[in-house]
Parts: C-alpha cells; structure tokens; sequence
C-alpha cells in the first residue's frame, strides 16, 4: 500500500476551513466522475481577491486533504491566481501524492475554479476559470501518473 | 503500533504458535529435500506425505494423492482454471464463472476468454448467492468448466456448491470451487459437497502465508500449470514447501478440533457488531442480510454518504484494522465488483466495510471498534455535501 506524506495526513486528520459560507459570493460544486467524490467550495469575494473559503468533500483521504490545502493556498489570492492554481501545485504543496492519486487533487482545482465562475456569472462577468477538468468527458486522471494500481486486499 | 484491533481476518490470519512450532524443525534441521534419495531428504518426504494425508483426511478426499500442494490461494485458483480447462489437450470450450469471484478466478478466467476459449461470468442475485437455476440457463452443450466460490471473501455468503456442481456435472462440465475462505471454518467435504476441484489458502487459517492447496480429484485431467523438476506427480514442479505443508496440515487440525466451540463464538460476536453498527449509526445496512447461509465471521456493511478510504484511515489512527470496497481504496477507482454484482449502486459501495473477525478477536475489540466507528463515520457526514441530500431521500421515502 502506498503511503501518504506527514503533511497529507496531517490535513485528512485535521481538516481547515470545513463547512459553508452561508452568504456566500460563488459556489462551486463538482463530482469526480472517476470514482463518484464531491466537492463543495463557498467562498467570499473582496475586491476580487478571495476573501473568506470553506469547503465540504465526500471523498478519498487525498481527496479530504487536497481540499483541505487549496483553501489554505487560495485564501487571499486574487480571483485569477485562484483559477490558475494546478493539481501538481496542490499535490507538491502536500508533500506529494501517491500516482493513484493525483486525480484527487483536481476535485479541488476545479471545485476553486468552478465557485470563482459562479461568482463573476453571477455579476454578469465574464468565467475566466476555463474548462472544469472533472466535467469533461474526455478528461483522463491518469494523464501524467506513472502509476502502479494498489493491489487487492480483500 | 501499540494495540492494534486487527478487524479483517479474511484479508489474513496471524500464525498461530502451535503453527510456528510444527514448521520450525523444516526451517532448521529437518531441512532435506522431499525429493532427495538419503535419509534428510526421506524424512522431509514422509513429513509431506503425512501432512497431505492429514489435509485429505480433514477434506474427505478418498485418497491423499488428490492433495496437491501450492503456493497458495492463487496458484491453486490459476492452475484450476486453466490446467482445467485446457486439460486434455483441448484448447476451446466453454467456461462459466461467478462473477463475484476473487479475481485469483476472474483473471485467469479472462486469460483463457483471449486464447480460444468462451466465458460466461455469472452474477449473483442480490441475496448474494449463486442460484443453480441461474446456472442452468448459463449452461452450454460445449461447457467444460464451472467455477463458484464457496464462501465470499467480501460479503461472506456461502454459495449452494451442492446443487451448482450437480447441476455442471448434468451437463458434462468439471466443478472447481474456490474454497479460500470456508476450509476450515464451516464443514468442507469435498465429496459431500460433489467438487472435482477445490483450492485452499493457508494464511487465511492461521498458517504461514504463500501456502496451499489443490483438490483434484482422481482421474479428472489437468494441465499442469507449473512445470519443471515434475513435483507433485507432475501436477505441480517446484521443491516441496516442506514447512508450509507441515504448518498448513497442523493449521486445519486446529480449525477443525476448535471450529465447534469457535463458530458459535465468533457468531455471537458477529451479532454484537451487527446489532452494534446498525443501531448506533442511521442510513447503514448490512450486505446480503437476508441471507443465513453465510460465514460465521465476515460483516460487510453500507455506510451511506461517507467514502470507505476516509472512515479506514480513521480508524487506522486508533489502531483498528478493516478494509473497505471503496473506489478510492482500489487503485483501479472501481469500486468492488462483488458489491456491484449483487446490485449495491456505486455510491454506496463506496461506502462499504468489510469487518471479519478471527481467533483472537474479543468483545472489547467489538465494542472499541462500534465506539470508534461511530465518531468517525458522524464526522466524516458532517463534512459531506451530499449527506444531508441523501437523508432527506431517504425520509422522503
Ligand atoms: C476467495 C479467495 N480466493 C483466493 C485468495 C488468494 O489466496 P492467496 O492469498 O493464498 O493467494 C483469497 C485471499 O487472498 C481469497 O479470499
Ligand atoms: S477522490 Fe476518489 S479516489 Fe480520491
């Protein structure tokens, strides 16, 4: 079984910024359409930087985790930094990701991209996130991992 | 680790001391090679050959060449389905297997659908069993080989090999069952139970890991799968795991001379846990419940709205050992296909846990194991976005 890193389990066992902006500016709601995950990001807009973020997921311990940090990572960038945060960006700021996982971090990407959209859609600007990777047919979560399948246990 | 509550005894077993002390003299002393003519070489012969007597005798095989030794589960899976299939020279045919077999089936299963061979994989029914009528239908006049696991490595259903092999055998095809989980743990006759071929695992009874063992009954052809210095009257080249086969023997005579007292125990504990999950926790259900054919120490619940890798890393920090068919725990990013061919929708398989409990577990791992469950999984739908959805489904009927 591959291993995740100190800092990986330190954001599963104790996740930041969990739960729902009630009042919230945009909110972005994606699934993986890989292994069925969902993730929730509400956030708060100031001066178009991102002011205030919470996150709900339905998932993975990567999944948990990797939520976990681009909360922490995007709390106080502009919206554009926010968008163009990549999934290497989250899983190298974990400490990395086992190869199985690196599709866990793009729940998170594209749960930040799509609730900055909601949010300028929303005030009848234009989306600047691009495509959300996880709503795309065509998206493959293998692209770039050198990865070993885990084997069965059962 | 300090204390750990091992919870998955179906995934493995620990050696038990009693194992350790019938295998240590191979690993010393007695370390000849069966197949040597002087006399080291003689008594690790009659040591093996004692040991395949008392597999027979525990089995009912008729005679103890019908006991092949193995590497394990796998071997014995593969060799049985392949050496079967292609035994006698025949390289097309017919094969069914159940679709909720360990893939130690499924796969050579597959190798032999890519050369030349037809397979048919059939599902269970939601009750989590094989039913002989289903196989009837899936019978072919060119049908070669059937294969249906005894008892579920997930789930734990014991499946009706009586009636399936019956029914195989009506329509001319060999009967093999994949006996990994049940050997030892619920009566295994191989005659009563009418199988031409049977495969074993010892780590799943307390015996040392990368051992087992092949049922074949006399006078059923089998390709050999593993070939070389013609061991095993040439049904399985390699040099005898002399040990292995020693602690293996000694491992069934333990399940057996304990199983009438063990599986009374290991039911009550059973029922505890599953009185205890489905009591303290809403939304949980248990897999294949309405069926009483099952294994007295395999559990296998849906946890809804929370992913099985979450609640296994959870409970992991308190020590407690399970396993879960989640996606997310596969690598492949399936969830289990057992789950799946017994109907369980994907989002809630995602959500499973396998609990089997074992020869050391104790009321208090049970309970420890329900206390810490409960915090866990609560927390875990308290950060879902989809729990609270999922509630109101479920109250709205
Ligand atoms: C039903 C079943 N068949 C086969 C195997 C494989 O056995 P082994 O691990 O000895 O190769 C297992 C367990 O891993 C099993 O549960
Ligand atoms: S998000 Fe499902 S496997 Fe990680």
């Amino acid at each position: 079984m591959q291993l995740y890193s100190d800092k990986v389990m330190d954001h599963f066992s104790n996740p930041r910024n969990v739960g729902v902006i009630e009042d919230a500016d945009g909110t972005g709601e994606v699934g993986n359409p890989i292994c069925g995950d969902v993730m929730k990001i509400t956030i708060k807009v100031d001066d178009d930087k991102i002011d205030d973020i919470m996150f709900q997921t339905l998932g993975c311990g990567a999944a948990i985790a990797t939520s976990s940090i681009v909360t922490e990572m995007a709390r106080g960038m502009s919206l554009g930094d926010a968008v163009s945060i990549t999934k290497k960006q989250v899983a190298e700021e974990l400490g990395g990701l086992p190869p199985a996982k690196m599709h866990c971090s793009v729940l998170a990407t594209d749960g930040l991209k799509a609730a900055v959209d909601d949010y300028l859609v929303k005030r009848g600007r234009e989306p600047i996130a691009g495509p959300i990777l996880s709503s795309d047919p065509n998206f493959d979560p293998h692209e770039d991992e050198e990865s070993e399948s885990e084997a069965c246990d059962l | 680790m300090d204390h750990i509550v091992y919870l998955d005894y179906a995934a493995t077993t620990p050696v038990d001391e009693r194992v350790l002390d019938a295998m240590m003299p191979f690993l010393r002393e007695r370390y000849g090679n069966a197949n040597s003519l002087y006399a080291l070489g003689r008594d690790a012969y009659k040591a093996m050959e004692d040991a395949r007597e008392r597999v027979a005798a525990s089995i009912g095989a008729s005679h103890p060449g019908e006991v092949i030794f193995t590497s394990g589960g796998t071997e014995s899976d593969n060799t049985a389905l392949i050496g079967l299939a292609t035994g006698g020279g025949r390289s097309s045919g017919h094969v069914i297997v159940s679709a909720f077999e360990h893939h130690a089936v499924l796969e050579p299963a597959e190798w032999l659908s890519k050369h030349g061979f037809d397979v048919t994989e059939l599902g269970p029914r939601p009750d989590g069993l094989i039913h002989a009528e289903d196989l009837k239908a899936a019978m072919r006049e060119d049908t070669v080989l059937v294969s249906v696991m005894h008892g579920n490595n997930e789930i734990g259903t014991i499946q009706p090999i009586r009636e399936l092999a019956d029914v195989a055998h009506a329509g001319g095809a060999l009967f093999h069952t994949d006996a990994a989980q049940t050997l030892g743990k619920v009566d295994f006759d191989v005659d009563e139970l009418g199988v031409d071929a049977a495969s074993f695992s010892s780590h799943k009874i307390y015996g040392p890991k990368g051992f087992g063992a092949l049922y074949l009954r006399k006078g059923t052809r089998m390709a050999p799968y593993m070939m070389g210095g013609g061991q095993e009257s040439r049904r399985r080249s390699g040099t005898q795991n002399t040990a292995g086969a020693a602690g293996f023997a000694k491992a069934l005579e333990i399940m057996d001379a304990e199983r009438a007292a063990e599986t009374p125990r290991l039911t009550a504990l059973r029922d505890r846990l599953v009185e205890g999950v489905l009591g303290r926790l809403e939304l949980t259900s248990l897999n294949a419940a309405e069926t009483d054919t099952r294994l007295p120490h395999i559990a296998n619940f849906i946890i809804k709205g929370v992913e099985g890798e979450a609640m296994l890393l959870h409970l992991d920090a308190k020590g407690i050992a399970i396993s879960t068919g989640s996606a997310c725990s596969s690598g492949s990013l399936k969830p289990s296909h057992v789950l799946l061919a017994i109907g369980c929708p994907q989002e809630f398989a995602h959500g499973s846990l396998r609990v089997s409990l074992g020869r050391y577990t104790t009321e208090e791992d049970i309970d420890f194991f329900v206390e810490s469950l409960v915090p866990v999984v609560e927390r875990l739908r308290s950060m879902s976005p989809l729990y609270a959805k999922i509630k109101a489904a479920h109250e709205a009927g």
